[in-house]
């Protein structure tokens, strides 16, 4: 499987079903190539092909997603090989287990919306930030759980992801209003409470996100809201970064920007980081989480 | 569940108190037994008997005829006093009755003395010798009795009976006991203070036939400051141990795991007299003696040995030199080109990381900040620029003109405790919060072997207080603290660590990879698993 096939099965994936998170896509990306792939000999060598193809899917799409979704393949892939040391009996584990894995977190979403949801009073005025599918879940069953609840989203420029939130939220008949993002400061004190996805959660219990999060993360800590994250485990991600600008310049900008622009510092960045300090509680499908307790359950999962 | 809120308090006491308390708390406790006594007694009688227990407090060894000219007085107010049923348990609660009259109404204080006075005596009489100082050791007594868990005796300077006990073991281990010097300053006089001048080593006999000469020599050199900073102290102590190993011979009749460890001992108490053990010392010790421990009975006495020497340099190379070069390896990643570094004192591993950096071709400059009396800095200055780094040198009094310049800061550790907090040199706190307040990310490098399962919140409680004599500076041929011990109102401090708390430390850098102050016990769980 060489490298336009990997990326347009990639494509394909996403197209088709708009609603798999990225890093899904990616871990099926990598299991087809497990699948189709002869030319590996040695399991050492199979993780020099895997590693490269994540590479080169990360090529594709710079999001932070598909790195982490892509390390926890590798990682489980290591997990196993060393229970097997016979190649092709190995492969067919790995397969077996990789197919068992995508199940369980095709699932990890609606785990994530049932505990949030009871987080959702009655009356209560919550703020969210740009798309966020996980939020939409999150949204839709506390809907569905007959609370009433109004919603203000970001417009999230230069993209406007924030009006197809919008336009969505209004599909589930939620009274939606979409706020410019620089009046996160005014709108600040009339909500209760704010509900952001993360494209990545980082070992310190920080989240990277789509630009414009950290900012609602300050005002919300100057104005004493609490700052809720909801995130699916397999977005967990080994990287540590300490400020702004020690976020690898991979995942500030888009892949085709990337490609395409010489000199990084004309570019508007993408995302940026929260530092746990700012954030509340973590939802994920492990259970509620302080930030403090990520990098307990990012040790369990990789080390 | 009282005796360790009992033991904590007994660290911040005056000195004063122990002893004025003694006497009049053994009183009390002879009078509190005979009243449990009594009331055990009259708890079934009924009706007159009732004021009795309101009245029992303040007398028992005077016969019962002056109790019952008291009680005609009292039988119109004790009706009324609904507290009645209460004196049942008199010895917990201050009694509202007519307070007696040669005591106050009991305080809880009090009372938490007494019951320590008893839990002294009660330890006294089982153990004539303690076990190994210096190390926490859980007490397990039987379900009624909650866990004690005893404060090592090198935090209780202060409580006399503790020193005797010390005392008395070091006799018994022939090890002479090195006395205090100098006025200690009352928020520290629960630690140990020494001077340079009187070393241990003087007090022994030549040739001292207890104590292995390699590490007589190495008292000598932690006291005197000869070998200074944790990671030199435990491979140094390593090493001697290589030695005693290698000098030691079964005695007849008696097993090497057993004997050897015994052997140990006293080695160890000699060394904390000479200089109190730091946590990573602590945890070679345990180390070693858990793989002496674990020597097959029948292993022959020179195979015995070389497995031992090969343990210890294994855990020399494994857990200090290839960690130091997996910190570096993690370290190089947060150093990018054009960074500012602060660095504070002379931390081994911190100079290692800077060095690789350098090799690595990143282009960073070094600020490196330095502070009285020790002067470490000028050691990491020295060896920083023999390698061609660009450094800045400045006194800890600068830190707030040079802080906005910084881009990070990399704070080497003396121990991590298990609730996230950083131990290190004094003066390390100081540079963290202030860093913190400026935005600037502190980073602490810090091995797995030093992180211990102690746990403070303060710098207090546990510490190290070194030389006062160290504090006096001549200048001009002046010495202006010259006579400080006749002034009575002067104290010296010369503090050796400080705790840092986790929320002024953005990252620790460990072998096993980057973690936050946080999930320090997180690892020690994982440690505890692997062993």
């Amino acid at each position: 499987m060489d490298k336009d096939e990997l990326v347009e099965y990639f494509r394909t994936q996403v197209r088709q079903d708009p609603e798999v998170p990225s890093a899904v896509a990616a871990i099926r990306t990598l299991l087809e190539f497990l699948k189709r792939d002869q030319t590996g000999e040695t399991i050492l060598g199979l993780r020099e092909n895997l590693t490269q193809t994540i590479r080169r899917l990360e090529e594709a799409d710079s999001s932070v997603a598909v790195s982490s979704g892509g390390e926890l393949f590798l990682r489980f892939i290591s997990l196993t090989s060393l229970e097997h040391p016979d190649l092709s009996q190995c492969k067919k584990v790995m397969v077996e287990r990789g197919e068992l894995f995508l199940k369980k977190i095709s699932l990890s979403r609606s785990k994530v919306a049932k505990l949030c949801h009871t987080f959702i009073k009655d009356g209560a005025k919550i703020l969210t930030h740009s798309s966020s599918r996980v939020v939409l879940k999150v949204l839709e069953s506390a809907a569905a759980d007959k609370k009433r609840f109004t919603v203000y989203v970001t417009e999230s420029q230069p993209d406007s992801a924030g009006r197809q939130m919008a336009d969505k939220l209004q599909n589930l008949n939620i009274p939606v209003t979409v706020v410019l993002d620089a009046a996160v400061g005014y709108i600040m004190e009339k909500v209760d409470l704010v509900i952001v996805g993360a494209e990545g959660v980082v070992e310190s219990g920080g989240i990277i996100n789509k630009i414009g999060t950290y900012q609602l993360a300050v005002c919300s800590k100057a104005h004493n809201k609490p700052f809720y994250v909801v995130a699916e485990s397999f977005k967990f991600v080994r990287l540590y970064p300490l400020n702004q600008q020690d976020v690898p310049e991979r995942f500030k900008y888009k892949a085709d920007t990337l490609k395409a622009v010489e000199d990084l510092a004309e570019e508007h960045p993408m995302i940026d980081y929260t530092p746990p300090s700012l954030i509340t509680l973590l939802f994920t499908d492990l259970g509620v989480l302080t930030p403090s307790a990520v990098s307990d359950e990012l040790i369990k999962l990789y080390l | 569940m009282y005796h360790r809120y009992v033991v904590v308090a007994l660290s911040r006491r005056k000195p004063n108190e122990g002893k004025e308390l003694t006497k009049e708390e053994k009183q009390r406790l002879r009078k509190q037994k005979k009243h449990q006594k009594k009331q055990k007694e009259r708890k079934n009688e009924k009706g007159p008997s009732e004021t009795e227990k309101d009245k029992t407090p303040v007398s028992l060894l005077p016969p019962p005829q002056p109790v019952a000219t008291q009680k005609a007085p009292s039988a119109l107010p004790a009706p009324a006093s609904a507290p009645i049923p209460v004196p049942a348990s008199a010895p917990f609660h201050s009694s509202p009755a007519p307070s007696p009259a040669d005591k106050p109404a009991k305080s809880k204080a009090e009372l938490k003395a007494e019951r320590r006075a008893r839990q002294e005596t009660d330890r006294a009489a089982k153990q004539p010798g303690s076990s190994s100082s210096g190390i926490k050791t859980k007490v397990p007594l039987s379900e009624l009795n909650p866990v004690v868990k005893r404060l090592p005796e090198h935090v209780q300077v202060d409580d006399p009976a503790v020193v005797k006990r010390l005392a008395k073991k070091l006799e018994r281990q022939q090890i002479p006991l090195r006395s205090d010097y100098g006025y200690k300053v009352s928020l520290f006089s629960h630690l140990h203070q020494y001077s340079r001048k009187a070393p241990l080593t003087q007090l022994l006999s030549i040739p001292s036939t207890v104590i292995h000469p390699s590490i007589v020599r190495l008292g000598l050199q932690y006291s005197q400051g000869i070998v200074a900073g944790s990671n030199a102290r435990s491979v140094a102590l390593l090493h001697a141990f290589k030695q005693v190993i290698r000098d030691y011979t079964t005695p007849p009749n008696e097993e090497l795991s057993r004997d050897l460890v015994n052997k140990l001992k006293p080695y160890i108490s000699f060394l904390n007299q000479c200089r109190p053990l730091s946590a990573s010392m602590g945890n070679a010790i345990k180390y070693i003696k858990k793989e002496i421990s674990n020597i097959p009975s029948q292993c022959k006495e020179e195979e015995a040995k070389t497995k031992l020497l090969t343990c210890i340099d294994r855990y020399i190379e494994e857990k200090i030199v290839l960690a130091a070069k997996a910190i570096s390896k993690y370290a190089i990643e947060k150093i990018s080109d054009g960074d500012v570094i602060l660095v504070y004192g002379y931390s081994s591993l911190v100079n290692n990381i800077l060095c690789e950096a350098f090799e690595k071709s990143r282009k960073f400059r070094v600020i490196v900040v330095d502070s009285r009396p020790r002067l470490e800095g000028r050691e990491a200055l020295r060896r920083l620029v023999q390698r061609g780094i660009s450094c800045t040198y400045v006194l800890i009094s600068a830190l707030s003109y040079i802080l906005p310049e910084v881009s990070k800061v990399f704070l080497g550790a003396h121990a991590l405790l298990a609730n996230g907090y950083v131990m290190s040199r004094v003066g390390t706190s100081q540079i963290a919060l202030v860093a913190r307040t400026y935005n600037v990310p502190v980073l602490v490098c810090c091995e797995t072997y030093k992180f211990c399962e102690r746990v403070q919140t303060d710098s207090f409680v546990s510490n190290e207080l070194d030389d006062p004599d160290d504090l006096m500076v001549t200048r001009k041929g002046k010495t202006q603290l010259e006579n400080w011990q006749d002034v009575s109102s002067l104290g010296l401090l010369n503090l050796v660590y400080d705790v840092t708390p986790p929320d002024f430390v953005d990252l620790v850098i460990t072998d096993l990879g980057m973690i936050p102050c946080t999930s320090v016990p997180v690892v020690l769980r994982v440690k505890n698993l692997d062993q």
